[in-house]
């Protein structure tokens, strides 16, 4: 259930990079809130500031002006914050050192934990989180990440949420280097996760479709800007900005005959 | 080991390792097989006999032990300066890419002030300046000092790309500091880098200091291929046809080079994990 206490809070935040006149905004004047347990999506194309914006939840990056709030107090001490925020990155294979088995960088994440568990437990917790995301430990045993699928290795940086249990997760585009049987099943394991863990998820995503599908609020966002919030049928239905309707035109829409071609469609209408 | 065995598989580094140990042998064990002296054994400009295997210099004394000495002295000197410019190099490199900000511009200042200014000229000067007490340690010295900007170039830029990748990113998150992330998850993708430089500043600095002291400048404490390349100029050996003077030392200090040339080229596809078979 969720309460209405206020987990993000930016007011006019603001990020620049570069100096004189190679000054570039990534994040533009923005103002809004994200509240417990909710799942807000950030949408827009590339280039939008949705990933700076994200990295600025994570701490990664401060604003250059405004203010950006966690839980009412500014982020300083980003190990703390860190133990409260992760992320899932959007190119599993830049996420991992190649260097590196897998499960050696799984058991990495407990590095950020205040106490940590004995190694016993470590190698538990990693073997419980890998079979959560449907992976036999032995199948990733002294395996590196370049040996593993695309799918696979996204499974990982959920597992790694799953051994650390945050309160929020910031997911940025966790399904754009996937196809579309595996952008199911991750999905169905960030719902898991926000079920099992009462989660915030920020899900930043160039799929307006996508976003309607899995979250309670959609912020469109264009450069720099957040041009229009509100609820996923709200933000559908009645589009107030005309980024929005072109991102809800870009939605691509399957053809009535591929459906009636399709080979599912034969075996339940076998006359068609 | 995996590293170890890849690199096996190649050649070409097999014939620039086989070269190079060579040489370190012949460095390491020559003065027990053959007995090293710096005194007159024969005649001036003795060719090559059995007595002296080849011939002895204007001092009449046994090139061998030269050569052996001098080998020693040239290996010593290239592996100074290779520590030194390397060390120096890649960390203020990796450092200053992967802080980014007023510490990269200071450091890429620094650099672009010491790449400016030829450091053959500075080394000749420095050299000049020092009539008593030029050692060999001083001489390698100098050439890591002077050498290390590209070490440091050739390592910024990677540093500067690495640093806005996804495992940094997620690195940090895992609550790693500067320290571990530039060890752990910069260094290993930088390590082919670090090793050809290494081995690039090592041929290096056999070659300056071989160029240093041929024209004069060289170590006053002791021989090195270089100082028997400058005895053999000074006393007129080339014009004389007395080739036994600078042929041995000048094929040596090529197969170092080459040797090191090999190694170097053949070092990418053994530390990139995506080539490994």
């Amino acid at each position: 259930m969720q309460n209405n206490k206020n987990i993000f809070t930016a007011s006019n935040c603001t990020c620049e990079f570069g100096s004189g006149k190679k000054i570039v905004r990534a994040v533009d004047n923005v103002t809004f809130e994200i509240k417990d347990e909710e799942i807000v999506s950030l949408v827009g194309g590339s280039g939008c500031g949705k990933s700076v914006l994200a990295k600025i939840m994570l701490g990664l990056h401060h604003p250059t002006s405004g203010t950006f709030l966690y839980n009412g107090n500014p982020i300083t001490n980003t190990k703390i914050h860190w133990r409260e925020v992760q992320a899932v990155f959007q190119d599993p294979f830049s996420c991992f050192n190649q260097f590196f088995t897998i499960r050696s960088q799984l058991k990495a994440a407990f590095g950020i934990m205040k106490d940590k568990p004995s190694t016993k437990e470590m190698e538990d917790r990693v073997d419980q989180a890998l079979l959560a995301v449907n992976i036999k430990p032995p199948e990733i045993e002294g395996k590196y990440p370049f040996e593993l699928s695309g799918g696979q290795m996204q499974r990982m940086l959920l597992a790694r949420i799953f051994i650390l249990r945050p309160k929020v997760l910031i997911a940025d585009e966790p399904t754009s280097m996937v196809d579309a049987c595996v952008r199911a099943n991750i999905l169905d394991y960030l719902m898991k996760l926000k079920e099992e863990l009462k989660m915030t998820i920020v899900f930043i995503t160039h799929d307006i479709g996508l976003a309607y599908y899995v979250s309670d609020r959609l912020f469109i966002m264009h450069k720099g800007k957040i041009v229009e919030q509100g609820s996923p049928d709200e933000v559908t239905s009645s589009p107030k900005s005309e980024h929005t309707i072109q991102l809800l035109d870009d939605i691509p829409e399957i053809h009535r005959d591929w459906i009636v071609r399709s080979p599912s469609a034969k075996l339940a209408h076998p006359a068609v | 080991m995996k590293i170890l065995k890849n690199l096996l598989k190649s050649p070409m580094f097999v014939t620039g390792l086989v070269l190079f140990l060579a040489t370190i042998i012949l460095a390491l064990i020559g003065p027990y097989v053959h007995t090293i002296t710096m005194e007159r054994v024969g005649p001036q400009y003795a060719p090559p006999a059995a007595q002296y295997l080849l011939g002895t210099d204007d001092l009449g004394r046994d090139y061998v032990s030269l050569l052996i000495r001098g080998l020693r002295s040239s290996l010593y000197v290239g592996f100074l300066a290779g520590i030194i410019a390397t060390t120096v190099g890649t960390l203020l490199g990796i450092y200053g890419g992967f802080k980014g900000g007023w510490i990269d511009d200071l450091i890429n200042m620094i650099t672009n002030l010491f790449i400016v200014i030829p450091s053959f000229v500075i080394l000749i000067l420095i050299s000049s300046s020092l009539k008593d007490g030029r050692s060999l340690t001083l001489i390698g010295l100098i050439i890591g000092m002077t050498t290390w900007t590209w070490s440091a170039r050739a390592v910024r830029a990677q540093s500067a790309a690495l640093k806005s990748k996804d495992h940094i990113s997620l690195a940090k998150i895992n609550g790693d500091g500067t320290l571990a992330v530039i060890v752990k998850h910069i260094l290993p993708y930088l390590a082919s880098y670090v090793f050809m430089v290494f081995i690039l500043q090592v041929a290096s600095g056999i070659l300056s200091e071989a160029a240093i002291s041929m024209i004069g400048l060289g170590p006053l404490d002791t021989v090195s291929l270089g100082t028997i390349l400058n005895q053999a100029k000074n006393n007129g050996a080339l014009g004389d046809g007395v080739w036994w003077a600078f042929i041995p030392s000048t094929v040596i200090i090529t197969v170092i080079v080459f040797a090191l040339y090999l190694i170097n080229t053949s070092a990418e596809g053994a530390f990139n994990p995506r080539l490994r078979k």
